[in-house]
């Protein structure tokens, strides 16, 4: 506020983008003479004047600071008047006309610190200096994504807008020609019903990432139960929820010193590291695929060879033979589809570079995750036939079925005054404003629903799908803006019996992409101890991870060897007459004596009977 | 005399713990239970109680752990206020990790103050209250100057409150002048300590002490507050020094207790320290509206104390100072532990639940514990 600015000091330090400038005696006065002239246009109106804290005046007009636009009040009085907007309507007056006459000031971080800013017109008292354009600007893109969002919880908001980042859309109109490393897609991506002015600014319309889902607020046989969803069949028939995964391989002819290169070709059999020839069955004669074909994991995309990595290599029977390696590009495991394009073009180094862009496209199945903009989340689960699911009396079937435990605890009124709204939307056949704080009155709704013959409440009769009998609760049913969030199964399921280890320890590798097992760590290992189940626990962590058998040296304690040639143990320390027995640990244990004995410790194990130490 | 209960755990040749059997005699006596039924009673309590022991090969330890910190993560911070008054005492989750981490003092240290049936009224408690909260010389100063000319500090003294603390001016004048002897002089409202050297520095220092200077109370209570519970009057205190409140008149030093477990343990002895460890777990656990198993907490505590003093949970306490070299390494400054293991030629048996895990072997809990003994021929013979 301005009565923090004293009129008179001693000195006071004037700083100009960080640098220092001077002092001044009375900063109010200067504070105000560089405002009227930015208000002047004199000054630009993106400097911003500052008094901080410490008794400082700043003036800043660098780059990379966060301005916004506020409205200035003069005496409780906006100085934009209505006047103003009518000229603006008329096209007599423009946004750069407005800010140059200081009716509308560009605040930063530093000035809106001696701002005291009103949110609406009806808060304003002498003592704000500003207010804002429209309240709901205090929100960001993503919060504004949310309709209605005022009559919300405020986690659920921040949980809706934390979500929508993660739904799936149109995110660019260009996507034909695009190769994204990885991109998803949604078929038929609609205009929500209920928007906000937010999603106005942001052009949502044009790159919209969800459908207006019909949802029917009813339990389902308990197939949706805690947050699960019921889909209706037909509806995903019709291309509801459906989308399409992107994924772009690259290989690149790269040259190495002495002349050497990469070659994109159908490897040869000789190529060192070949693989199955069905690996390369769909390559044409140029080493590259198909466009159209239909690949699964580890099907070869694009055929490449390498030069040996040591020239000169001596092979057994000293010979030099110089044998390419295979260094193809193949689907990731896991994942599949259908070649979408080849592209063919050149890396900056002038190297002959293959693109190759995959498509699968995706029907929600059971486990795929739809959301709300209401930070209403969950996966599908079950997908019902449409002859089997509920009806209302004009024969129209929700296409989700939300449980109606999800509503009460999380408070998410806003879902519901969308759900009556979208339904308006739909009848009447345009759109409806759900901007936070000045969105459609509810009352002006539930009116215009009524007029279109329904209860104003936005219950309807429903009828079981499968007796066709009434039922005699009446069910909230309505339009709802739903997103398919990026998480399906098809990436995340995955099983292991067998697989690869790593090298070190011996232990299962971890991860999705590395065919992985799962871990059973720190916290699963007490379960089982609590549960006294010690035979399971040593299973999980011996038996189907890192067993090993070692030689150990009765008496010196330490590692034997065992030549399995000649069927016969030693100890390399002292010697071949000495008793050597078998035992049985885990791998990562032998890895911790070694390791121990580059310590310069001495893990001598005393070898016994089991409980006889 | 020999009760009938008795009697018949002699005949039937049970165990069973003295609780149990003094219900049984209460039942028996009001007439509940009919004699001719107490065999039958008897062999039921006999069976459930026997189920209810815990197994051989139970992990207790494992157990205690997660019963105690599965509702500890349900915990909020929260801190309790004492009705209206601007004294706070840590509670929850923050409370637990004090009790747990043994700390040398609690953030918030106080003393619940129970009262003797003579003084269980509200004056006597009153009266007692402002006793007991210590009076240091900045509480009664009104206003306190440091004259650089003559190297003396001079206090206007607040008459109001020094009456309110029951002190008189001679009262002061005595103490002051056995602490600071002849370099104070109390002048009417005036209290005047000169500097034993004429430096500004020492004079400075002078204001710490004078301002400190304890009058009144007992040392380190800052704060008190009565409450009336139930029908006792009861004082807590901000701060906490046992061994003086234990002195104090109209004090029950039965029931009078502080939450500063160090402090019990010094005064009290370790068993002291067990029971308060439980019972601070306990009231934490109850606060936040959680239920746990009385002998968990027992168990965290018992083997808190086990070795006579206070134990810490973790690196500096149990886990730092496990028997085995390989669970110690396991868990904190592996390299450390190893290398003074090996040092030391420590033999490390196995017999712990997280060595057996490290080596691949079966742990001895559960289902590990039973093995397979057989007496072979060759020892036979020999009998
Ligand atoms: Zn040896």
């Amino acid at each position: 506020m301005k009565s923090q600015i004293p009129d008179e000091t001693k000195t006071c330090d004037v700083y100009c983008n960080g640098k220092f400038i001077g002092t001044h005696e009375k900063p109010k006065e200067l504070i105000e003479e560089l405002k009227k002239l930015r208000s002047q246009n004199i000054i630009s109106p993106e400097v911003c004047i500052a008094y901080d804290k410490k008794g400082k005046v700043h003036i800043v007009s660098d780059a990379g600071r966060l301005l916004r636009p506020l409205i200035k009040i003069k005496n409780g009085q906006p100085m934009l008047t209505e006047e103003h907007l009518e000229k603006i309507k008329k096209g007599e007056m423009t946004w750069a006309e407005i800010v140059s006459r200081g009716l509308i000031e560009y605040m930063d971080a530093a000035e809106e610190e001696n701002t005291l800013v009103a949110l609406n017109e009806t808060e304003l008292t002498n003592q704000h200096t500003h207010m804002e354009i429209n309240p709901f600007v205090i929100f960001g893109i993503c919060a504004n994504v949310v309709p209605f969002l005022n009559h919300n919880m405020a986690t659920r908001v921040t949980l809706g807008a934390n979500m929508s980042k993660q739904g799936i859309g149109m995110y660019c109109s260009n996507y034909g020609i695009r190769a994204d490393t990885q991109r998803h897609l949604l078929t038929y991506a609609q205009k929500p019903i209920v928007k906000t002015k937010g999603l106005d600014m942001v052009n949502y319309d044009k790159r919209p990432s969800g459908q207006n889902f019909v949802v029917a607020v009813i339990a389902h046989g308990g197939y949706n139960m805690q947050d699960a969803l019921v889909i209706n069949k037909a509806s995903l028939e019709r291309g509801l929820g459906r989308s399409v995964f992107f994924r772009s391989y690259k290989a690149e002819e790269r040259k190495y010193p002495g002349g050497q290169v990469d070659l994109i070709e159908v490897p040869d059999k000789e190529v060192r590291g070949y693989r199955s020839e069905e690996c390369y069955r769909y390559l044409g004669d140029d080493g590259i695929i198909e466009p159209e074909s239909i690949v699964g994991e580890d099907d070869i995309l694009i055929g490449k060879t390498s030069p040996p990595r040591f020239l000169e290599v001596i092979e057994e029977f000293g010979m030099s033979v110089k044998h390419r390696r295979e260094s193809s590009v193949n689907v990731r495991t896991g994942e599949g589809g259908i070649i979408e394009k080849v592209l063919l073009s050149e890396s900056l180094d002038g190297d002959k570079l293959v693109k190759v862009k995959m498509r699968d496209p995706r029907i929600p199945t059971v486990g795929d995750k739809f959301a709300s903009r209401h930070g209403q989340k969950g996966v599908i689960g079950f997908i019902v036939p449409q002859e089997d699911a509920p009806f209302t009396e004009s024969g129209i079937v929700p296409d989700l079925m939300l449980n109606p435990h999800a509503i009460p605890s999380r408070m998410t009124v806003g879902q519901l005054l969308e759900t009556i709204g979208g339904k308006v939307g739909a009848m009447s056949g345009r759109m409806i404003d759900g901007t936070a704080f000045s969105g459609e009155p509810e009352a002006d709704m539930r009116k215009e629903l009524e007029a279109h013959g329904f209860k104003s409440n936005g219950k309807e009769v429903i009828y079981d799908g499968i007796t066709g009998e009434r039922l005699e609760a009446e069910i909230f049913i309505g339009v709802v803006y739903y997103q398919k969030l990026k998480h399906m199964v098809v990436d995340k399921i995955r099983a292991r019996s067998r697989g690869p280890v790593q090298i070190l320890t011996r232990q299962p590798t971890a991860g999705k992409a590395r065919e992985g097992g799962l871990r059973l760590g720190e916290m699963e290992k007490d379960c089982l101890v609590g549960h006294g189940a010690a035979l399971l626990l040593k299973e999980r962590l011996l038996d189907e991870s890192d067993k090993t058998t070692v030689p150990i040296c009765t008496q010196c304690g330490l590692v034997a060897v065992y030549d399995k040639f000649r069927d016969y143990s030693y100890c390399t320390i002292c010697g071949e007459n000495v008793d050597i027995t078998f035992v049985e640990m885990s791998y990562a244990f032998k890895l911790l004596l070694d390791e121990m004995k580059s310590l310069c410790i001495y893990p001598k194990l005393l070898l016994g009977e089991k409980g006889g130490l | 005399m020999t009760t009938e209960v008795q009697k018949m755990i002699e005949e039937k040749n049970a165990d069973l713990p003295l609780i149990v059997i003094k219900k049984l005699e209460k039942k028996l006596e009001s007439g509940k239970l009919k004699k001719k039924d107490l065999g039958k009673v008897m062999d039921r309590v006999m069976d459930v109680y026997e189920k209810a022991k815990i197994e051989p090969g139970e992990g207790v330890g494992v157990l205690a752990a997660q019963s105690i910190g599965e509702p500890g993560t349900q915990m909020m911070m929260r801190t309790k206020h004492y009705a209206g008054t601007a004294m706070d005492v840590t509670k929850g989750l923050p409370r637990l990790i004090e009790i747990f981490d043994a700390r040398r003092t609690p953030k918030t240290p106080m003393m619940t103050v129970h009262l003797t049936k003579e003084y269980n009224t509200a004056e006597k408690a009153e009266a007692l209250a402002h006793s007991i909260k210590e009076t240091q010389i900045r509480h009664i100063a009104k206003s306190l100057k440091l004259d650089f000319l003559k190297y003396r500090i001079v206090i206007d003294l607040n008459k109001e409150e020094l009456k309110k603390r029951g002190l008189t001016p001679k009262v002061l004048e005595t103490i002051i002048k056995e602490k600071f002897e002849k370099q104070a002089s109390l002048e009417k409202d005036t209290l005047i300590i000169k500097a034993p050297k004429k430096v500004a520095s020492v004079l400075q220092k002078l204001r710490g002490e004078v301002l400190k200077t304890h009058l009144s109370g007992i040392k380190g209570v800052t704060y008190v507050v009565i409450q009336k519970e139930d029908r006792n009057y009861m004082v807590y205190t901000q701060g906490t020094n046992l061994p003086d409140i234990l002195n104090v008149k109209g004090i029950d030093p039965k029931k009078t207790k502080t939450n500063d477990i160090k402090e019990i343990e010094r005064v009290f002895g370790i068993e002291a320290a067990r029971h308060m460890l439980v019972e601070e777990t306990k009231d934490t656990l109850k606060d936040a509206g959680l239920v746990v198993d009385y002998r968990h907490v027992s168990l965290v505590s018992d083997a808190m104390c086990a070795d006579g003093a206070i134990k810490a949970i973790g690196r500096h306490g149990i886990s730092g100072s496990k028997a085995s070299v390989l669970a110690r390494a396991s868990f904190e400054e592996t390299v450390k532990h190893l290398l003074k293991a090996s040092a030391y030629g420590e033999v490390d048996g196995l017999k712990g639940v997280v060595e057996n895990i490290i080596v691949g072997q079966v742990i001895a809990l559960g289902t590990g514990v039973p093995e397979l003994i057989m007496k072979t021929e060759e020892k036979k013979s020999k009998k």
